[in-house]
């Protein structure tokens, strides 16, 4: 489609945001101008405190920038009321968290369900068939109805990719989405990450601070107190590890 | 989120912790069946009340001498005896002066213990006419009626109460033995069919004629000419005439007492619409009092589900967090936990309102103290309550729901 590739899926334009604590004003982001195109694959990375957490919560319409704008698939985000941003995640993003921040008591089927139930216009029945297709797509089709604590991290983590997947977003935001992981489930999960840019077309942008993990992805965006420091294509280079690719496509 | 997705989220949420909701739903269900207990108790009391006068019959009027009408209405008998005589009563039978009035029966009273052989009891003693069984509604079981000619001789007669009877006697008719009351021997005529539960209850009286008991029974006063009485049940032709037979005894009595113009009664005349809707209204106060106290603790249980509330948000800050993430509005956290707030205390009416009900239902003819409670259960009392209980939930489940609701997103997220 020409739109997509005339209009990037993200687009930030002189972006600040400032937090005050005490007397002191801290630019956690200074005037970042950034922009990524649909099917990009990008790592941001940076030390703790660099802003790069500013930047997921500002990209993940969780939090508004101080100033600047941020344009989310040719809409501007500073411009949208409490309900529009919250229908925005709803509709145009799914996130993945470091702790999979899964509801510990429901089931895996339940908590895909979870972004289907705030926007409403699904029956159960398609909820239900919604969830177990996402489920699938990571490869959890045995384990619909476990719960959290019944299943290992990496498991958990595809569940949380699978409640990013469930409405279909084009955009993926993946907040240290192998941080509590071990190397193995850290390799299936980039290796999922993959297949969803390269066979669903999905834009993934991955905050972390594992090199490893930013090397894995297409573009690397450095951060440092607050500004953009580097910013280059790679090759990916897959992390290596016994099963590096337990999909089932 | 629509209805029911919202009521299956907070269903969930609620039942993930048993004991707690349970224990907040325990308050609820107090503060309810409380409430329904309370009023049901109260309205059987005041039911029952007006029941016991309306059984005397409404075209009964009571005419007291003194001028202090509630306190003999409340506390019985007593006050200045002397102001109404024998005479006055005879006088309401005038059919000039009076059209209006049916039957006239005055009575006097006095205390005393009765015995047969070795058997002992303290009565009720009432000096009466002819006229006093029919002012009473009460019928005759045994043997006779004191007459006419009873009072005329004032004959040691006695008419028997079935309590007084049953208790001297036993099942035996007693008809024609002998009776010694307060030392003097009198002989039983008759025997009164048992009329458990009216407000002056005769079953433990004994009954003699008015002016044996004014001559004979009362230490000293038998002395006096004048026959003092201490009550006169007058019973109007219909109850559409109570009014103007209680205006026309008022007047007599006023002419025949030599009152002034300015002068006020020096007797009262209660219909039994004043004695029923006197205590009505105390019994009412009484209901309202005893719902008052019972909606207290409903008040302690809304508190409660509050208290219940506020510790539930900071424990799922993070749950918050997750669902505003992927998509809840404020809107819909802050009708989950209303929800949650409201269905603890829903559910909570609704096992008080059973409660109460049972406890209402069962409680229904037991004796406390040998007093028998009787107890009306009122619907609407229990939807009012229902109603209230529901209110309480958003009430107290508005506060919670609304910090939940403003909670940050991105702290919420963060929080551990």
């Amino acid at each position: 489609m020409i739109a997509k590739t005339t209009t990037p899926v993200i687009e930030l334009v002189d972006v600040t945001r400032q937090f005050q604590i005490g007397t002191h004003v801290v630019r956690a982001l200074d005037g970042i101008n950034l922009k990524i195109e649909s099917g990009e694959m990008v790592a941001i990375i940076g030390p703790s405190g660099s802003g790069k957490s500013t930047l997921m919560n500002t990209l993940g319409c969780l939090d508004q920038p101080s100033s600047g704008s941020f344009v989310l698939n040719g809409q501007y985000v500073s411009e949208l009321s409490d309900n529009q941003l919250a229908e925005t995640r709803s509709r145009q993003l799914g996130f993945v968290f470091q702790s999979y921040n899964l509801l510990p008591r429901e089931t895996a089927i339940s908590n895909v369900e979870l972004p289907l139930k705030y926007s409403g216009g699904y029956s159960g029945k398609e909820r239900r068939v919604a969830a177990r297709i996402a489920l699938d797509r990571v490869g959890l089709s045995e384990r619909y109805d476990h719960r959290p604590m019944q299943m290992s991290g990496g498991e958990q983590q595809r569940v949380g990719i699978a409640r990013a997947l469930v409405k279909n977003p084009d955009l993926i935001l993946a907040d240290e989405p192998t941080g509590n992981l071990d190397t193995k489930s850290s390799a299936e999960v980039i290796e999922m990450l993959h297949s969803l840019n390269e066979n669903d077309g999905k834009t993934i942008v991955v905050v972390t601070h594992d090199i490893e993990v930013a090397e894995a992805m297409k573009r690397i965006i450095a951060f440092r107190d607050g500004r953009i420091v580097e910013d280059r294509a790679v090759v990916p280079k897959r992390i290596n590890a016994q099963s590096p690719d337990r999909d089932n496509q | 989120m629509n209805a029911r997705l919202l009521l299956a989220t907070a269903l969930t949420s609620v039942g993930a912790n048993k004991l707690r909701a349970s224990l907040t739903l325990l308050g609820i269900v107090i503060g309810v069946s409380s409430v329904i207990a309370m009023m049901a108790v109260g309205r059987g009391a005041q039911v029952s009340v007006t029941a016991r006068i309306s059984d005397l019959g409404t075209e009964l009027i009571t005419v007291r001498p003194g001028a202090d009408a509630l306190r003999f209405a409340f506390f019985g008998g007593g006050g200045n005896s002397d102001v109404l005589s024998l005479e006055d009563a005879f006088a309401l039978r005038d059919d000039v002066f009076t059209p209006d009035v049916k039957l006239v029966a005055p009575e006097n009273s006095f205390s005393g213990s009765a015995s047969v052989g070795s058997e002992n009891t303290f009565v009720n003693g009432l000096g009466v006419t002819a006229e006093y069984l029919e002012s009473r509604n009460l019928t005759i079981v045994w043997g006779r009626n004191i007459s006419n000619v009873d009072v005329e001789n004032i004959s040691l007669v006695a008419v028997l109460g079935s309590e007084t009877s049953e208790t001297l006697y036993g099942q035996r008719n007693p008809v024609g033995s002998k009776i010694k009351i307060s030392g003097r021997e009198f002989t039983v005529i008759g025997v009164i069919e048992s009329q458990q539960g009216t407000i002056s209850n005769p079953d433990s009286s004994i009954f003699v004629p008015i002016t044996t008991a004014h001559y004979r029974m009362n230490n000293g006063k038998g002395r006096v000419a004048s026959i003092s009485v201490s009550s006169i049940s007058v019973l109007a032709s219909s109850e559409a005439t109570v009014d103007d037979a209680r205006l026309d005894i008022s007047t007599v009595l006023r002419l025949r007492h030599e009152l002034g113009e300015d002068d006020d009664d020096d007797f009262q005349i209660i219909t039994q619409q004043d004695t029923i809707e006197t205590l009505e209204g105390t019994e009412g106060t009484f209901v309202i009092l005893l719902g008052a106290i019972a909606g207290i603790s409903l008040l302690v249980g809304g508190i409660g589900v509050m208290n219940i509330m506020l510790v539930s948000v900071t424990e799922r800050t993070r749950e918050i967090g997750i669902r505003r993430a992927v998509g809840a509005k404020r809107r819909d956290i802050l009708l989950q936990f209303v929800t949650e707030a409201v269905l603890m205390t829903f559910a909570g009416g609704i096992l008080g309102v059973m409660l109460g009900w049972a406890i209402a239902y069962f409680g229904n003819g037991a004796t406390v103290d040998g007093d028998i409670i009787e107890t009306v259960i009122e619907t609407h009392i229990a939807v009012i309550a229902l109603c209230v209980s529901v209110a309480v939930g958003l009430f107290f489940g508005i506060y919670p729901a609304v910090r939940a609701a403003s909670l940050n997103p991105i702290e919420a997220l963060r929080h551990e």
